[in-house]
């Protein structure tokens, strides 16, 4: 499979990057990781005239925390994400998701900036960062502008980025102690997006309840979906099996799968239900742990 | 069996390391789209969206307006060399390009010839073809129903979708045993649509010397002599003669029988070679490979056993309808149009057996090819080995005592089956007792109680197969008219080393070193010196191929034959040299001494070297042999397998905790490659169980023609396969062997499916179809009220 | 269709080349410079045939333009063995029969080789985990596992 032509641009600078995507306005792509665009384009599913690579931008891959918050630059290869002490230590919930995206191979190219902005539902990363309630840092022509992530996914393939801008860095403010995080996917093989898949991040109280809690479900809608109905029920609850399970009803409520060969709509949406209930429970063990 | 042969010398028996290795390790593997010719041009092919339609036209101005686009070839192109229709193996006809419609989606329509691939691919992008959708057909059942679109219209008088009906075994005497049977089981099952997918897809190499009016093709090919002929036969007409046609099978990256069949590709780019005078390379893309090329199984089949009270079974009846495609272009000897089915009596004494089966055409690719498997055994042995579990239950008994009461005893072989197949050698209950043994099934059994008491779901499920490999002796087996022995050709050197050639072709299988193995173990020359060659039509004896598990069993005992007509003959010099009697001298591994007088003795690199500068008189010189082996019948390898599987309630995957393979495969050549071939073997068992299938929708699209859906196995879906043997000779072989390749494709899966089955039997569940999905699972949990 | 002067070390040698963007990674190493033991065995990223390590990093070279390794390192497996010494990881496939077709063996290689770099002594888990980017159809990976543990004692530093 071979893509149709497109001219490559490497500019070395981010300003030299906006610049580029400011001078081809309809047919420019960003060129990341390149581990979905490229698969797109030799299919020929996509074409783009020109491919913007950010690949030799300095001061894009990091993972740290500062102020509060943990920073993750938008070109931060998911290997790294997964391999960082930091994450592992502390960020269970990206680690676990981190591990399951695509293959180990595709993970030591593909970034965490590029997982979000491909806008994909069925992508890990979506559905974790509304769980985290993370914010994307977007930086175009006239600067940096920060967005919320509920407001970050339109629709299919559809982000809030502007065709001129850039997803530069992934905030996520660092959690509380008694917080503990879970990704629970299920999928057919290695390498497969996910059947469902959902992503819990939360905090105890001192008495054991859940103080806050984020849910996402992957690949449940056109969109990545906070099950915000589910983390209301369960704030300020003592998290028995239950209240868990009742919260996995209602996040599988919201979910509205399409059929495919991973399964039917209602079989995705019990396994929606099913895999948030397990999140839940092993979010829960990591809180009390740490 | 200790070998009877030393470390050096390496014979049967010994785990020799691969003497191909060498070049695969270091990336000197050398493969089809390896190969670069001088001035060679690219190949790319323009598919069919549409299932069926008719095709209005095709504008190529676009494409040959492309810098580097050079041709685009049609249907019409070829039909002016009478080249747009071929004949398949199986009598039937199938198009090379199409010139009034198309019959499958991803159907050949239209090549591209460029100067490298990127052109070709975008030349392939700008050819432009008007089609015109007719009706659909792509089920079979439908196919046959009165009024159902004609497919092949362009068969005069063909007024239906129906290619054949086979039969074989006493329909009446079947009928009056079930009709008497104190017990009768049914059981519907579908084995859908899969893929070899070997790693390396299919493409040739296809030059064409206008000078000298040779051809020369590279090719992807199990079967390269074969290949040879039937170029000739389908292409005198435009010149291409026998001896100037050349087909080399390099390296191949797999083949598992989805590179016996003859590919269009092939065809348009031979045919392009020929108008242009060039090389041509066509490679395939995965998704072609998958989406065109010739498919397996796709069988619907209903098994029915009758039995006594006590578990005896009498009488097996099996109905099948196949779906071939829009052609019956499967890879079967002629006379076997349902290929090796009728070994679906299996490893049990069943006295009265019936089987038929009808043939439809559909709106989908050809083929019927085997998946790792000898001509439809492998749905054979699904068919008795889980009609045998549904039996178990209705009895309520055991599995492996059902088994056991009706395995056919040690004291029977060789045993003709109700069907007509003569078992050469087999040990059934050893095999499964040992299997019991090692697995620990009663403890299992305790375990699963435990288990079910709490409600957690846990099987254990059985198959305890025979395979029929080998094809095969002359009377009954042949392709094409071309009976299917095979060959070996030994040449001894005057040093002692030897070259030897095959018609056989390894895909992986190792045949460089287990050939040399044989060779070492009938002359003593250590394996090492044995040169191994296959694959190049030139130089090697002719043959059949490598498929249906058929090398050691045709090919390996043609080595051992031509070995031993050589050791006759150094036999003779020996004599000569010792002035000795013929009589008078007895034979170890490499040499030749003189009964009471050891010391007395001819090493056989001292009788090659005489071969050439001491030859008794009246005698020939040179030291070589030729063996064309017709088997006198087939081979018959057996096994029991049993695999262990936990059930996730909440989503319904299916774990395969434990897999054990006892296989008995006669005398074993290279114990190593053995297990190498059974864990590879039972991967391609476990894949068709629970992940791969092709599909297609109402309108004849495909599902599952891309690595996206068609799910091959990691490392991380496959379990750590436990192996182990008994030995049970063959006794018609010289070397006392059965073929081994394919046993665990064809024991596996119902193993797999016997597992989750008893992981739901309490439930009342009896059969599930393959591939078994979470889903699938799921949706039997939640009907019977067990899901999470 | 922008045509773009690359430099690559492959397997410690330079090659400059001339190439369109569009040229993939695996092209330009069998094709261009026709070092043929990288395979194609898919489309969509899935097989892992084409591995090949990026700056020391296992990655699919069918989902690489050539152009973004320029000025970069690509390892191989014609690189594997140094000096007429074959890698370890080489001679653990040979001993223990981690291959047959031999198709995928370059890939899984180089993967294999990459994990022991950063882990000397990996689990059988930690293995299979680090090969499932690679399809092998023949060997069922239990010789797979059995040569990367050979490979990994062999290079541990107490095997001397």
């Amino acid at each position: 499979m071979i893509p149709a032509t497109f001219d490559y641009h490497s500019p070395q600078t981010l300003e030299d990057a906006l610049a580029l995507l400011q001078g081809h306005p309809d047919d420019a792509k960003v060129l990341s990781g390149g581990q979905s665009l490229l698969p797109l384009l030799k299919l020929r599913l996509g074409a783009a005239g020109h491919l913007i690579d950010i690949g030799r931008i300095p001061g894009l891959e990091y993972v740290k925390e500062e102020g509060g918050v943990l920073k993750i630059g938008g070109r931060t290869r998911e290997s790294a994400l997964e391999h960082s002490d930091l994450i592992q230590t502390k960020y269970p919930l990206l680690a676990q998701t981190a591990a399951v995206i695509a293959d180990p191979l595709v993970r030591n190219l593909a970034t965490v900036g590029g997982n979000l902005a491909h806008g994909d539902p069925a992508n890990d990363h979506p559905a974790t960062m509304l769980a985290l309630r993370a914010e994307v840092v977007a930086t175009g022509p006239n600067g940096t502008r920060t967005i919320p992530i509920d407001q970050f996914f339109l629709g299919l393939f559809s982000t809030a980025l502007a065709p001129d801008e850039i997803l530069t860095e992934i905030r996520i403010p660092v959690p509380p102690a008694r917080s503990g995080g879970s990704y629970v996917k299920l999928e057919r093989k290695v390498g497969d997006f996910a059947t469902a898949a959902s992503a819990v991040q939360l905090t105890l109280g001192a008495g054991g309840e859940v103080a806050s809690v984020g849910i996402g479900l992957t690949n449940a809608g056109p969109t990545p979906l906070r099950a915000a109905d589910a983390e209301q029920y369960l704030t300020g609850k003592q998290p028995s099996a239950d209240v868990i399970a009742e919260a996995a009803r209602r996040a599988s409520a919201i979910a509205t799968p399409s059929a495919d060969r991973r399964g039917a709509i209602e079989y995705k949406r019990q396994m929606a239900r099913v895999l948030t209930g397990r999140a839940l429970k092993q979010a829960i063990e990591w809180a009390k742990e740490h | 069996m200790e070998p009877r042969t030393s470390a050096a010398i390496c014979g049967m028996g010994h785990s020799m390391k691969r003497k191909e290795d060498p070049r695969f390790i270091r990336g000197q593997g050398h493969y089809v789209d390896d190969i670069k010719l001088p001035g060679m041009l690219h190949m790319d092919i323009v598919r069919s969206p549409y299932a069926h339609a008719k095709i209005l036209a095709i504008h190529t101005e676009k494409a040959l307006a492309i810098p580097g686009v050079l041709a685009v070839i049609t249907g019409e192109t070829l039909k002016g060399f009478n080249l747009h229709w071929m004949p398949t193996l199986m009598s039937d006809t199938q198009m090379v390009l199409p010139v009034e419609k198309v019959m499958y989606q991803a159907q050949e329509v239209a090549a591209v010839i460029a100067t490298d691939r990127y052109i070709a691919a975008d030349g392939v992008e700008a050819v432009e073809v008007e089609y015109e959708p007719l009706p659909v057909v792509v089920d079979p059942k439908k196919a046959l129903e009165p009024g159902a679109p004609v497919l092949r219209t362009d068969k005069a008088g063909k007024t239906d979708n129906h290619i054949w009906h086979w039969e074989t075994g006493d329909r009446a005497a079947t009928e009056r045993a079930f009709a008497e049977a104190d017990v009768t089981v049914k059981q519907d099952m579908y084995i859908p649509r899969i893929h070899v997918a070997s790693i390396e897809t299919c493409g040739c190499v296809a030059d064409f010397n206008k000078t000298d009016t040779h051809l020369t093709v590279y090719m992807t090919t199990q079967a390269p002599h074969a290949i040879r002929t039937v170029f000739a036969l389908v292409a005198g007409h435009v010149g291409l003669s026998e001896e100037k046609i050349r087909v080399i099978s390099p390296d191949l990256g797999g083949g598992f029988g989805g590179k016996v069949p003859v590919y269009p590709g092939y065809v348009i780019a031979v045919a392009a070679s020929v108008v242009i005078g060039k090389p041509i390379k066509w490679v395939e893309d995965r998704m072609e490979n998958l989406q065109a090329d010739s498919f397996a199984r796709d069988y619907h089949m209903t098994a029915e056993l009758a039995a006594k009270k006590d578990g005896t079974m009498t009488a097996l009846r099996i109905k099948t309808l196949a779906d071939h495609g829009y052609a019956d272009a499967a890879a079967n000897p002629s006379k076997f149009p349902a290929g090796l089915f009728s070994i679906c009596t299996g490893s049990y004494d069943i006295k009265t057996a019936f089987t038929e089966m009808d043939a439809a055409y559909t709106n989908k690719p050809p083929g019927g090819v085997a998946y790792r498997c000898s001509f439809r055994v492998t749905e054979a042995v699904h068919a008795i080995e889980r009609v045998t579990d549904v039996l178990a239950a209705e009895l309520k008994m055991d599995p492996a005592e059902l088994r056991f009461k009706n395995f056919i005893q040690a004291d029977k072989f060789p045993y003709k089956s109700a069907l007509g197949w003569e078992y050469d050698s087999g040990n059934y209950k050893a095999a499964l007792e040992k299997a019991m043994e090692r697995i620990g099934y009663a403890e299992l059994r305790r375990e699963q109680a435990e288990k079910r008491a709490k409600g957690e779901l846990m099987g254990i499920g059985i198959c305890s197969f025979t395979e029929i490999v080998g094809a095969g002796p002359s009377k009954d087996f042949d392709i094409l008219g071309i009976k299917m022995f095979d060959s070996a050709e030994i040449r001894i050197h005057p040093t002692g080393k030897a070259i030897a050639r095959f018609g056989t072709k390894s895909q992986g299988q190792g045949h460089e070193t287990t050939y040399a193995q044989i060779v070492a173990e009938e002359l003593g020359i250590p394996a090492a010196h044995i040169q191994v060659e296959e694959g190049d039509t030139d130089t090697a004896p002719y043959g059949l191929g490598t498929y249906a598990s058929r090398s050691t069993p045709t090919a390996g005992a043609a080595a051992a034959v031509a070995a031993r007509k050589i050791r006759d003959k150094a036999k003779k010099i020996a004599a000569y040299l010792l002035e000795v009697s013929e009589d008078d001298l007895e034979w170890e591994p490499g040499k030749f001494s003189v009964k009471g007088a050891p010391q007395k003795s001819k090493t056989i690199q001292e009788l090659a070297f005489a071969a050439y500068t001491n030859h008794p008189p009246g005698m020939e010189a040179g030291l070589e042999a030729v063996d064309y082996y017709d088997p006198p019948n087939l081979t018959f390898p057996f096994g029991s397998y049993i695999c262990v599987v936990d059930i996730d309630r909440g989503t319904g995957e299916v774990k395969v905790r434990r897999f054990l393979a006892i296989d008995d495969c006669g005398n074993i050549i290279n114990p190593m490659i053995v297990d190498g071939q059974i864990h590879g073997g039972l991967s391609m068992g476990l894949a068709p169980a629970l992940f791969e299938e092709i599909s297609y929708d109402e309108s004849g699209n495909i599902s599952g023609g891309s690595f996206m859906d068609y799910l091959v196995p990691t490392a991380m879906e496959t379990p750590n396969w436990e192996t182990g043997k008994t030995v049970t000779p063959c006794p018609h072989h010289p070397l006392g062997a059965k073929g081994v390749g394919e046993s665990a494709t064809v024991g596996a899966p119902p193993a797999i499916v016997n597992a989750v089955v008893d992981a739901l039997s309490h439930l009342g569940v009896r059969h599930i179809e393959i591939p078994m999905t979470p889903e699938k699972v799921w949706n039997i949990l939640r009907e019977k009220g067990v899901a999470e | 269709m922008a045509q773009h002067q690359i430099q690559v070390k492959v397997n410690g040698t330079d090659h400059k080349a001339e190439v369109e963007s569009r040229l993939l990674l695996v092209h330009l190493l069998r094709e261009t410079l026709s070092m043929t033991g990288t395979h194609i065995g898919c489309d969509t990223t899935h097989c892992g045939a084409c591995t090949v390590l990026l700056d020391g990093v296992p990655v699919k070279s069918c989902t690489v333009l050539a152009v973004q390794a320029d000025g970069r390192e690509v390892t191989t497996v014609e690189g594997l063995e140094k000096d007429g010494k074959l890698h370890a990881i080489q001679d653990g496939f040979w001993q223990e029969h981690g291959l047959q077709c031999g198709f995928c063996t370059p890939g899984m290689m180089l993967t294999s080789a990459a994990l022991l770099a950063n882990n000397p002594d990996p689990s059988e888990a930690q293995i299979r985990q680090a090969i499932s980017g690679n399809l092998c159809r023949c060997t069922g990976y239990v010789n797979i596992i059995k040569s990367v543990q050979y490979a990994a004692a062999k290079l541990r530093p107490e095997a001397g």
